[in-house]
């Protein structure tokens, strides 16, 4: 066990190297020259430009470049942001509680809706209930995220004047602000994945449901609430489960389009600003962490499954 | 029981709404870069200055240089520039603002490692404490533009203590002499000032606190404003001025601002430019005449924007008034085609920022120019990336705005002289260049005005080097309950004298 563990863990580290080069070379690649933009309407002057290449170490080959940045990162400095100037390992934390909090709260809302309407609409098949389901499913599914933002914000903020339209308050700040200020985006998240999650759960019953243990279940004589919720649910919930990490994983990489319509200060906002202001050092901070966020992630749920399934443990 | 909790429960709401009067919410553009005035560069970042940071001169509604932190000025000769500074000034940090501070800050904006000052004032040799109350700057040469750049952030004196301490990173926590000073700053979410209860001209700050808010999208700053969540923003679209008009809780400003939209016609930058369109001037000034100004301010600006022929606006006294666009003439530029022994439609490229309202202008221009046998095709691209291209000649034409400088030089030497950094076309004409010139040390501003009205007699009638559109408009919205606010054309919101009941 020891051992797999080391082994895994040491799988880590070529696949970190090899994401570096990637981020560092992609970002070769992105047009726009970065002092040219760093420098705004300062431009026009050689000088000024000259300086910043120098500041910046843009002036030297390209490994020389990668290198500095390499060596620095393993000890956890990832720089300073050209823009604000400000380290980005802080940039990373102040925003990574953020996406957090929008993340969780727009997966819970997937589940509470995708989940219960997967079981009705499977257990209803062909029935209303199942057309209305699958009907929002799929309205879920295809809304765009900034249209359906901006028609929650004309709603609830404008007109209602509910919620506040946009911004953020953190949860040790004041709770209940913090509530109001992510509900909108949450559920505009979350919708789409609870479209996704409602079909592969309805999938996944009506699978488990035409197989013999439910019939079996059935003849002998329990309650079809039992046979639903127990023996059926039970085990169509085994996919919906893997989908359901991997859609956490991408909330936590940030929602860019959320983000940036309600204009919360996480992950997706940090990094979509930095490539509009060729802010390198943000750019590969923040894609550098996500990477980290999603191997972690993927080590932890290989953990689970030996948890859960003995059999993998000897392979 | 239940109603006197509710009521009670409204009441302390009403308390909470009142006590919302104190802070001032602005919701800007985009979150502002650095706030250290020696190395910022972004206009919404000069927004949050307005607050921070007091400058030795300020400009009025007539675009006059008035007195700030100082007191007055003289010119000694014209390379030689005293100026006396108001007694009494305090920074954020108690410390005494004088002429030792003036001459640090000076020094500090024209040596720093990265100061985008420098090209402002580059013409200054040296700054010489007179006295504790003034200060005397030498230049290398005669200059115009010097003074109008101690406006604006080169003008902004720092505390030298906080600024010695801080190093480089004076910017997270800047010490000026403004009416507010900095309390936190939360990158891209908000930055919060206080005012400054020893602020040398305190009676004229009524509200405590100014909250700015970066809000990106349109039409969600706009809601934002609509539903109360703030009380002003720095600017919304001009369709969304109707909306605003419509409601009886908000109020809008329109004011021309200091800049222009205007193409950039590549004449001479790289192999791009070995084309008819960039040999002849009379195709150039064919597809100058396809264009109906007015009519794309009124498809795509609902008329809001001014059109023009030159890069000054109508509030400058340099503005040269009898330069005025040409109106559209189809006749007159198939001519002009024809003349230059043009045969079948002219293939000319645009570049276009990728923005909406740009793309449409884009189109609206191609359906124009192809009536006089323009076949325009239009490459939107990401701004960040155009502006490489513009820069090392990768382009024919080029939509391009600029924001605007409050001396006539910030809008024309840099982008018409031929060694001017933003000449990305790379028109060169000496005679243009010598009357540039001549007009950068004029100090008589008739002769000034006669010299720009000459360059753009030759740069833009006679040689068609780039093409003037229209001044945008600073559209600023704000709720009814606040008054005081002065537009001025350089887009900045000053707090003094604002009040919010």
């Amino acid at each position: 066990m020891l051992a797999w563990f080391l082994r895994r863990l040491g799988q880590i580290v070529p696949t970190l190297l090899i994401l570096s080069v990637m981020i560092f070379g992609l970002q070769q690649l992105m047009p726009g020259d970065p002092a040219l933009t760093l420098a705004g309407e300062e431009r026009g002057d050689p000088q000024v430009l000259a300086q910043i290449r120098a500041e910046l170490r843009l002036d030297r080959p390209l490994p020389e470049q990668y290198l500095h940045w390499v060596a620095r990162a393993v000890q956890g400095d990832f720089g300073f942001s050209w823009r604000i100037r400000e380290p980005v390992a802080k940039l990373i934390l102040e925003k990574l509680p953020v996406t957090f909090q929008l993340a969780v709260m727009a997966f819970l809302i997937a589940l509470v809706i995708g989940i219960p309407a997967g079981v009705i609409s499977a257990v209803r098949r062909d029935r209303p209930v199942d057309w209305l389901a699958n009907g929002l499913a799929l309205f879920g599914i295809s809304m765009p995220n900034f249209w359906l933002g901006i028609m929650m914000i004309l709603l609830f903020s404008v007109q209602l004047g509910w919620l506040p339209p946009s911004g953020y308050v953190p949860l040790t700040e004041d709770p209940v602000q913090s509530l109001a200020t992510t509900i909108m985006p949450a559920f505009v998240l979350g919708s789409g994945i609870a479209g996704v999650l409602m079909r592969h759960t309805r999938a996944a019953m009506l699978g488990a449901l035409s197989q013999d243990y439910v019939r079996t279940a059935r003849a002998k004589g329990l309650d079809e609430r039992v046979v639903v919720g127990r023996h059926a649910l039970r085990n169509a919930l085994i996919p919906v489960v893997t989908l359901g990490t991997i859609e956490f994983g991408r909330l936590l990489a940030g929602a860019v389009l959320t983000e940036q319509i309600f204009t919360i200060p996480g992950f997706g906002k940090l990094i979509v600003d930095a490539v509009f202001n060729r802010d390198y050092p943000v750019v590969q901070g923040v894609v550098m962490a996500t990477a980290l966020i999603f191997v972690t992630l993927s080590l932890i749920a290989d953990i689970l499954y030996m948890a859960v399934n003995p059999r993998l443990r000897s392979a | 029981m239940i109603r006197r909790t509710l009521l009670a429960a409204l009441a302390s709401l009403g308390l909470a709404g009142a006590a919302e009067a104190q802070t001032l919410r602005i919701g800007l553009r985009e979150d502002p870069d650095i706030l250290d005035p020696t190395l910022a560069r972004t206009f919404v970042g000069r927004i949050v200055f307005a607050s921070l940071c007091d400058k030795l001169f300020d400009i009025n509604e007539r675009l006059e240089i008035v007195p700030q932190l100082a007191t007055g000025y003289a010119w000694e000769d014209p390379k030689t520039l005293r100026i006396t500074l108001r007694e009494g000034v305090r920074f954020h940090d108690g410390e005494a603002m004088d002429a030792e501070a003036v001459r640090y800050s000076l020094n500090r904006h024209l040596t720093m490692q990265g100061s985008f000052r420098r090209s402002e004032i580059g013409t200054m040799e040296a700054a010489e404490v007179v006295d504790p109350r003034t200060i005397r700057i030498r230049l290398k040469a005669p200059s115009s533009p010097f003074l109008s750049q101690l406006t604006d952030r080169a003008g902004m004196i720092v505390s030298p203590k906080a600024a010695e301490a801080a190093g480089r990173n004076f910017g997270n926590a800047p010490v000026c002499a403004g009416p507010y000073r900095l309390v936190e700053r939360v990158a891209q979410d908000r930055i919060v000032v206080e005012r400054f209860p020893d602020y040398w001209d305190a009676g004229r700050v009524h509200i405590p606190r100014i909250t700015f808010l970066p809000i990106p999208d349109n039409t969600v700053r706009l809601a934002n404003l609509q539903s109360g969540a703030l009380e002003m923003v720095q600017t919304i679209e001009p369709d969304d001025i109707k909306t605003v008009q419509r409601n009886s809780r908000l109020k809008v400003v329109a004011y021309d601002e200091l800049g222009y939209q205007s193409i950039v016609l590549n004449i001479g930058n790289g192999p791009r430019a070995n084309t008819a369109f960039a040999r002849d001037p009379r195709i150039r000034a064919a597809f100058e005449l396809a264009i109906d100004r007015q009519a794309i301010s009124q498809v795509v600006y609902e008329g809001v924007y001014a059109p023009t022929a030159q890069p000054i606006p109508p509030a400058s006294p340099f503005h040269v008034p009898g330069f005025a666009p040409e109106g559209r003439d189809v006749a007159r530029a198939r001519a002009l085609l024809r003349e230059a022994g043009v045969t079948g439609p002219v293939p000319v490229e645009m570049t276009v920022p990728n923005n909406p309202d740009l793309r449409q202008v884009g189109e609206v221009i191609q359906a124009m120019v192809q009536e006089a046998g323009f076949a325009l095709k239009l490459n939107a691209m990401e701004f960040a990336s155009s502006l490489q291209a513009a820069n090392r000649g990768d382009f024919e034409t080029y939509l391009v705005a600029w924001s605007g400088r409050v001396d006539p030089d910030g809008n024309t030497w840099t982008f018409i002289h031929s060694q001017g950094g933003q000449n990305d076309g790379k028109y060169a004409n000496p005679e243009v260049d010598r009357l540039l010139d001549e007009a950068r040390v004029e100090t008589d501003a008739a002769a000034r005005r006669a010299l720009y009205a000459k360059v753009f007699e030759i740069s833009l009638r006679q040689d068609r080097s780039r093409i003037y559109l229209w001044h945008r408009k600073n559209i600023v919205a704000h709720t009814a309950r606040l008054s005081g606010f002065l537009p001025i054309a350089d887009g900045l919101i000053r707090p003094q004298g604002l009040r919010l009941n």
